[in-house]
């Protein structure tokens, strides 16, 4: 076993509550709590021919593996969050031994420090808007519902169908613009109510439910635990004020969307924290 | 809204146990959120030995790289850039 390797799910501050016995780890081994210097990180051994860098680099261009993977380690850091609030690691952090992990936590002290600073208290909550939703039937009001059912007739001709077509674009295009000002509109209040705010690239790849229609906006929001109910309240008014958008919402979430350095981002460039995707600090 | 069945509550100790979250949803968080430990780290300390792996090019594998919506909080207004650079294939699914 001497062999195996650490993989590190989240840091954070001592003294976490036990976790519960029967949790697993990504291979299937219990985490366990490594405390160093004012700072707890929950690792467990994973085996180097999984997790050795060459391995490892293979294994993460299988979906199925990443997949299991993600949703252990997810799963983990979801249990601490029941008992701390946990500065999730980014997935597949990997030591090769003990004294590694308690180098790293003495070496990323300040900053470790700092975000688990920002996050205390808080939880992510993610919030999408879709565009024309998974029923063809059941949302077809306003004008893609006109537009289809134009087209389930056959066009007499080929002025009659480019002139169909045309019109679909039209509508297509004003409900996008709708649903973008919407969307808009529902991250400016949103952000009222949390710390901090994020927006992530739209979903539109393979895994992307068929259905679920067009993403118009993928945001996470940094709420303070105590205003939870509050931000849910103000989304839960827009429910069916808009026919054809659809909200959802995902949550609560370990601060996974905010673990870039607050320091770092008091930089030069300024801006509003909000609009920076994919902030989360790739190197 | 449609994921707020049933685990809405701020109660704090339930919530985090419940259905299967979608994987598209892990995945957004768990390859591009997540403090990173840089490789700087190994080359400083001799003996950390990080694994570390650059996700960034699974990222693009599993979420295409589209732009966000809104690119820079400076630019207000519509983003008809941003539009056009979507994938086909969110176009595709539309139409059909």
């Amino acid at each position: 076993m001497n062999d195996d390797l650490r993989y590190v799910y989240a840091v954070c501050r001592p003294p976490a509550a036990p976790l519960h016995a029967d949790l697993t780890g990504v291979g299937g081994a219990p985490p366990r709590q490594l405390t160093h210097e004012g700072l707890v990180a929950v690792v467990s051994p994973v085996p180097e021919r999984d997790f050795g860098r060459e391995p490892l680099r293979a294994h993460l261009e299988d979906l199925r593996w990443l997949a299991e993977t993600a949703r252990a380690h997810q799963n983990v850091v979801a249990a601490l969050a029941t008992v701390t609030c946990p500065l999730p690691l980014r997935l597949a952090t990997v030591f090769h031994d003990d004294s590694g992990v308690r180098a790293m936590l003495e070496d990323e002290s300040e900053r470790l420090h700092r975000i688990l600073d920002r996050i205390d208290g808080h939880v992510e909550w993610g919030v999408k808007v879709w565009l024309g939703a998974a029923s063809a039937d059941g949302d077809g009001s306003g004008d893609s519902g006109s537009a289809a059912a134009a087209s389930s007739r056959a066009p007499r001709s080929g002025r009659d169908y480019l002139r169909r077509r045309r019109a679909g674009n039209a509508a297509r295009e004003e409900a996008l613009a709708r649903a973008d000002v919407f969307a808009r509109r529902l991250h400016g209040d949103l952000s009222r109510y949390a710390a901090d705010a994020r927006l992530h690239p739209v979903q539109s790849g393979p895994l992307t439910d068929a259905g679920s229609g067009r993403n118009i906006l993928n945001s996470a929001y940094l709420v303070p635990r105590t205003w939870s109910e509050e931000f849910l309240e103000l989304i839960g008014r827009t429910e069916g004020t808009r026919p054809g958008l659809r909200v959802e919402v995902t949550g609560p979430w370990a601060a996974y969307s905010f673990t870039d350095d607050p320091d770092a981002r008091e930089e030069p460039h300024g801006g509003e924290g909000a609009a920076r995707q994919d902030a989360g600090g790739t190197p | 809204m449609s994921a707020s069945d049933g685990h809405a509550g701020p109660g704090f100790a339930e919530p985090f146990a419940r259905r299967e979250i979608a994987l598209v949803d892990v995945l957004d968080r768990l390859l591009a959120g997540g403090v990173v430990i840089t490789g700087d780290i190994t080359l400083r300390i001799a003996d950390v030995d990080l694994v570390r792996i650059d996700l960034k090019a699974l990222i693009s594998a599993v979420n295409a790289q589209v732009p966000s919506p809104w690119p820079t909080a400076g630019e207000g207004g519509g983003d008809p850039g941003g539009r056009g650079a979507e994938p086909e294939r969110a176009i595709e699914r539309e139409a059909s």
